[in-house]
Parts: structure tokens; sequence; C-alpha cells
């Protein structure tokens, strides 16, 4: 048994946190909101350089494979820099189509198309299915929308107008009609299902660096912020809920992983752990959004503070691809 | 990355499964708080040091079985899996011991550990003063310099186990005659280590009846007791850095290791089903439709998850090329069992409804009142070991980073 990254799985992380660190993603972010998606796509074409999407293409269409511990590395770290963009959609999407290459000339088509151009970052997808609710994110600004009605899955669905979601960042956008029928019927179900699966696997990776960010700045204020003559910091009320935030963060990760093994191994109890992952890092992401909140004070509640960045992402993310109640139920059933 | 066994990894667990299903007592041995209780818990450590299962981690010379933490871990899950009965030892084991390894002689070694492993020893932990809890260096009692060792006096309290075992470990303030108080000196200088018997003369036991009533805890009153110098563990004086290396044995993983919690939460599911699926059982009051009560299902399915959450956290910190979850980081494992321990009885006790306040052992109460004992026992956990909010404080300074408040 070895539970832990590599060197080389640890050093990915440490790449991508130091080409997001001085990629000013604070104002991506704020010019996606408000629906410049430009400076995004430089963005994603970098990351998908240094190797992020391809670890959901399978080999023979230039991707990695299906790599998840690789993924919950990335998409940790990309949830720390609040990176913008489709990035758990795009990731299941790739999972979709490559589980469906095998299932008919339109699917094996849209495989060939879109999977090589997610791997090198060409293509942003986004996926809208029952279980991820009626919206699809930031359906404008992917190339391509995959869209599942409970029976069809379609390809390049139109969309609405663009709805606000409490995170400014995440835009979201009732499926229009149209598209390419992809497929229908028993395979799409099952396939769909499990990208649902990866889809809230990454979210749940997501959580875990929107969790992370949120303390890191919180700590950084409360050591600088002084009250009565002493830094707020130093005060046990402080002190005890920032410590709760990282139990609550470090705990998470040990159930990260273990749904990455899972996911790895194909194992029938892989649905239920990546439940508990979702579960216990919508958890815990709120919990460390709420205390960075409070412990930021009134400066804490205004958009222009780039904490609002990170603190409105917590609360979408709770509830993206896997609401708690339900997550709670699936690891129930699946774990003990 | 997996969480595969290897070969040898696997054969050690079975051979433990194996050996735990033809031994661990059918029926559950007499509560470990009375005289024959102890008797029982204590002859069940000679039982498992007869084939070396009482202390699986230790060298095979002081009676263990070299067993890394992983094995250790996977030694536990079964452990409690086959609801075997509690650790009477574990105040040895876990604590003593390890500040025998690190600081003890070999002599020390070699005279204490083996007694310990076999149960013929059993420790109790004298560090808690009547003044001195949390603030463990403000403590008082002292060793007094005489010929060929040292004399205690004092009060020490909250000592686990003293009611029945035969010797305690503890920390004292040293004590020259030319300075008679130490006064003046910081708190944590000038301590020592040592071992001292519990049926001396000069030695009295009060036992404390703690919040069911039982004698699981004591007081002890010290006139005069003398403690050779072969009983020191470590240099005088320095015996607040013997006491705190430990700490992290105390706190961490391997004072609660996660098999408990994943044998409890494999229970609680059980429990949970079988009261979703049928209702309420006999004479626990009227019917209840456990599958649509969604808040009571959610606080079992995160006690559950929580518990799987430790147990691979185990397994993480197995994998680190140091192991253990020493120093500061103990202190995240401390907060999260204890609480964990309690979210699982609190679950259990609520869906055992009207019949979870039974905490008798007769057979009409559930689990012969097992669960009852279980959560007043686990009521305890945020307090022992260093309470939870000195393992924040701990957190937020060490861990986090953050000022020290005024407690320093």
């Amino acid at each position: 048994m070895r539970f832990a990254l590599d060197a080389e799985q640890t050093e990915f992380g440490h790449t991508l946190g130091r080409l997001l660190s001085t990629a000013e993603v604070p104002a991506t972010v704020r010019s996606w909101a408000a629906g410049d998606f430009a400076a995004g796509r430089v963005l994603w074409r970098r990351l998908a350089a240094a190797g992020v999407f391809a670890l959901a293409v399978p080999e023979e269409y230039a991707g990695l494979g299906r790599l998840p511990v690789e993924l919950a590395v990335a998409c940790e770290e990309l949830g720390r820099y609040a990176v913008p963009g489709p990035v758990v959609e795009t990731v299941a999407g790739a999972m979709l189509l490559g589980a469906l290459a095998g299932h008919g000339k339109a699917a094996r088509a849209a495989a060939e198309e879109w999977l090589p151009r997610i791997a090198d970052g060409r293509a942003m997808v986004t996926l809208g299915a029952p279980e991820a609710g009626p919206y699809v994110l930031d359906a404008e600004a992917a190339d391509t929308a995959l869209v599942y009605d409970g029976r069809r899955l379609f390809a390049g669905a139109g969309c609405g107008p663009a709805r606000r979601s409490v995170d400014p960042a995440r835009r979201l956008h009732r499926p229009g009609p149209g598209g390419l029928l992809l497929a229908v019927g028993a395979a799409p179900a099952a396939a769909v299902r499990d990208a649902g699966d990866w889809a809230a696997f990454a979210t749940a990776a997501q959580c875990l660096g929107v969790g992370l960010a949120l303390l890191e700045r919180t700590v950084e204020h409360v050591r600088r912020r002084t009250q009565f003559g002493r830094p707020i910091g130093s005060f046990q009320a402080v002190k005890h809920r920032l410590a709760d935030v990282l139990i609550d963060l470090e705990f998470t990760r040990p159930l990260l992983y273990g749904a990455a093994v899972a996911l790895a191994a194909g194992a029938p109890t892989a649905g239920a752990e990546v439940a508990a992952a979702k579960a216990a890092a919508g958890e815990a992401v709120y919990r460390a959004a709420r205390a960075a909140l409070q412990l930021h004070g009134a400066i804490g509640y205004t958009q222009e503070l780039d904490l609002s960045l990170w603190l409105g992402k917590a609360r979408a993310l709770r509830g993206a691809w896997g609401a708690p109640g339900r997550c709670r139920a699936r690891a129930l059933a699946g774990l003990v | 990355m997996d969480l595969e066994l290897s070969r040898g990894d696997a054969e050690f667990r079975d051979e433990a499964r194996e050996w735990l299903a033809a031994r661990v007592p059918r029926e559950p041995l007499p509560s470990l708080e009375t005289q024959a209780g102890f008797a029982a818990h204590r002859e069940w450590e000679r039982t498992l040091a007869a084939d070396r299962w009482s202390v699986v981690a230790w060298p095979p010379e002081y009676g263990g079985r070299g067993a890394s933490l992983l094995r250790w871990l996977l030694f536990e899950e079964e452990y409690y899996a086959a609801g075997a009965p509690g650790r009477v030892s574990q105040n040895g084991i876990g604590l003593l011991a390890p500040a025998l390894m690190e600081f003890g002689t070999a002599e020390q070694c070699a005279r204490l550990l083996p007694p310990m492993a076999r149960g013929e020893v059993v420790w109790a932990q004298a560090w808690s003063e009547p003044e001195a809890g949390s603030d463990l260096a403000a403590l008082r009692s002292t060793a007094t310099r005489t010929t060929g060792g040292w004399l205690l006096h004092g009060q020490k309290t909250w000592s686990s186990r003293a009611a029945f075992a035969d010797r305690a470990f503890g920390l004292f303030r040293l004590r020259s005659p030319k300075q008679p108080s130490g006064a003046g000196a910081a708190p944590h200088r000038g301590l020592v280590y040592l071992m001292f018997p519990l049926d001396a003369p000069e030695v009295t036991v009060r036992p404390l009846g703690r919040l069911d009533g039982k004698p699981a805890f004591a007081e002890l009153f010290l006139d005069g007791v003398f403690v050779p110098d072969a009983d020191v563990i470590g240099v005088p004086g320095e015996g607040w850095r013997v006491a705190m290396s430990t700490t992290g044995n105390e706190r961490g993983l391997t004072l609660r290791s996660p098999g408990r919690f994943t044998a409890t939460a494999t229970r609680l599911a059980a429990l949970w089903r079988a009261r979703a699926a049928d209702g309420d059982g006999p004479g626990c009051g009227p019917r209840w439709d456990g599958a649509a009560d969604g808040a009571l299902r959610d606080r079992v399915a995160d006690a559950v998850i929580r518990a799987r959450a430790y147990r691979l956290y185990g397994y993480a910190a197995a994998s680190r090329a140091a192991g253990g979850t020493p120093g500061a980081a103990a202190s995240l494992t401390k907060v999260f069992w204890s609480e964990l321990d309690i979210a699982l009885h609190e679950a259990a006790l609520d869906l055992l409804g009207a019949c979870g306040e039974l905490a008798d052992e007769a057979a009409e109460a559930p689990a012969h009142g097992g669960w009852a004992a279980g959560h007043t026992f686990a009521l305890a956990g945020p307090i022992y070991a260093g309470t939870n909010e000195i393992q924040r404080d701990i957190i937020a300074e060490r861990l986090l980073g953050l000022p020290k408040g005024r407690r320093t």
C-alpha cells in the first residue's frame, strides 16, 4: 500500500501552483464574470499545456489516459486559485465522450472531433445532465455543450441567456434546443451517470482548494489585523474557528484520494466513495467560507476584496454535482 | 497511489483475524472498572501476549512483532471488528513505553517492557493535579533528593486506571532542601519524569466515580514514597521534554486507532438499516418511519463518512516516510476522533429512541447497554489527553502560525 502522492504528482501540483500564482487569476475571473472570456481562454490553454485536461482524455485521443489522482491534484490547485470556466464539466465531458466512443458512429465522430482538442486546450466543453440540475455552466464560453435530457445525449446544444450565480464567475444557462444527437438509451444513461461521478469528484477537489485558499487568506488577515492592541488572531475564539476549518479540510483529503483510488480501479464502490468525498468537501469548504467571512468582518462582505471570488464559489460548489443530502444517502448506501 | 495490501501485510491481517476469531471471549468480560473485571482484562492481556498480539508494534525482544504502522492499523481494525475486550494496559503501552524507548535506559526497557506487554504490571498515569489540568506545567507535587533516589510528596488526580493498577508514571517538580519550592523558575523547567508503586504505604489511592459512577480514575496522595534512581526516565530536570515527546502518542492515531471507529461505524450502519427497514424493535416505543427521517439519516451518514476519513487518514500516515502523527499534527487527529466518537454514539442513541437511555448491561438493553456506555465514554474524549481547546490552540499556533495568546 502506498496511499500518498509520489514525487512526480507532488511536483505537478507545485508546477500548477507556480503557473497560477503569476497568472493574475483574480483579474481573469472578474473579466470572465463580465462576459469577456479572452483572458480565461489564454489561461485555459496554458493549463492544458501543463497537462491538466489530457488527464481526462484516453491515450488513443492524444490524452494521458484517465488519471484521477493527478486530476485531484490539478483541480485542487485550480480551486485554490479560483480558475474560472467549466473545468469540472470539461473533465466530465471528456470522460463521457471517451466512454461512448464505442457506441455508434455519431458518438465516435464526436470523440474524434473533441477529445484531442480538449487535451491540448483548444476546446472548452460544458455538460448538462438532470443530476446537475437544469442549468449548464458557461455554455456561452464553451465550444460545445453536451446535454443529456434523461434519454438522449446531444452535442452543440444551444443555450439561453446567462443567469447569475452566487459566484459571478459561474454563468448559468438553460440548455436550448438543437444540437447533434450523439446517443440514446441505456449506453448514454450509464455513461452520464459515471461522468457525473467524475464531475462530483473534480468538484470535491476544487472545494478542497477553495477551502485552503479561504483559510490561507483568513490566516493572513487575522495575523495582520489589530484590535484592542493585539492581532485578532491571538484570540482563542478566532484561533479555534480556524483550527476547525483546518481539521475539516485535512480530513477531506483522504476521502478525496480514497475516491481517486476507487475511480482508477473502476471499483463498484467508486460512486459511494466519490459521494463521501463530495459531502465532506462541500461541508468543509462552506465552513471555511463562513469562517473567512466572519473573521474578515465587514471588509470581507465586499465584492471588491478578492476574498469574494472564493466565498461565492464555496457556496456554489457545495451544491454543484451532488447536493449534500444526496451525497450522504449514496455514501451511506455504498460505504458500509 | 493505491490501497492494496502487500502479500505479507495481507497474511499478517489474516493471521490476526484467525487468532482473534478463535480467542476473543464470546461473552463480554465483566466491566474493567471492577476488581473482577480488571482481573479478567489482565488475564486477557496475558492471552494476547502469549501469542505476541499484545504489542505488535514493539520490537520482538520486548514481546512485539516489530510491526509497521500499517500492520498495527490492520491489527487494530481486526481487533475491534472482532469485538475484543478493552485494553487495560493502554496507558502503559501507549504512553509510558514510548517514553522508555526514547529516553529510558536499556536496563529499564528490559526490566519494564516485557511485564507490561504481558499485563503483569498495569500502569496508571499520574500527570494532572487539582491545580494543574490544561496548564500541566503548573504542577506542584515534588520530588526531593534523598540517598539513591527521590521522595515524592503531593497530590495527583484523574489518574486513569489507578483504582486497580500496580504502578504509576508521572511528572514531579524537583525540590532540593536548599531551594524549598523552586519558586521563580520557569514552570516547564525543573521537572522529573519517574515511576512509582501504587501499593507502597506512602501512597493513598482514592478511587473517583466517573460520570457513570464507575471508578475509572482515582486521586493519589503521596506522602514520601521512595523512587530509586533506576526508576527515573531521562535526565532529572528535563521531565517536560520527556513527557511532551509522548503526547503525540497520547493524542494521535495510536491512542484511538481508526479501527475502533470503523467497527463502531459498521455497527451504527447495521443499526440504521435494521431501524430504517423494520421500524422499531421490540420494547422501543411506537413504530417509526426511519427511512423518512432524513435528518437522522444525514447524521448517520456523516458519522460513517468521517469514520472512513479517519481510516484513510491512518493509511496516509502509514504511507509517509516517517509514519505516525508526531507533534502538532496529532492535535488534528485528537479533535477529530474525539468528536467522531461522540457523533457515532449520539446517532445510535437517537436511533434507539426511548431505549437509548438503557445503560443497564442486561440482555434486554440494546447491545447490552453498549451504545449508552460507549456514549458516556465518548463524552470524556474531548477532555482527556489534553482538552480539545488546548489542541485547537496548538493547531492554530503551530500549524497555522497564529500569534500566541494570553495563555502563555
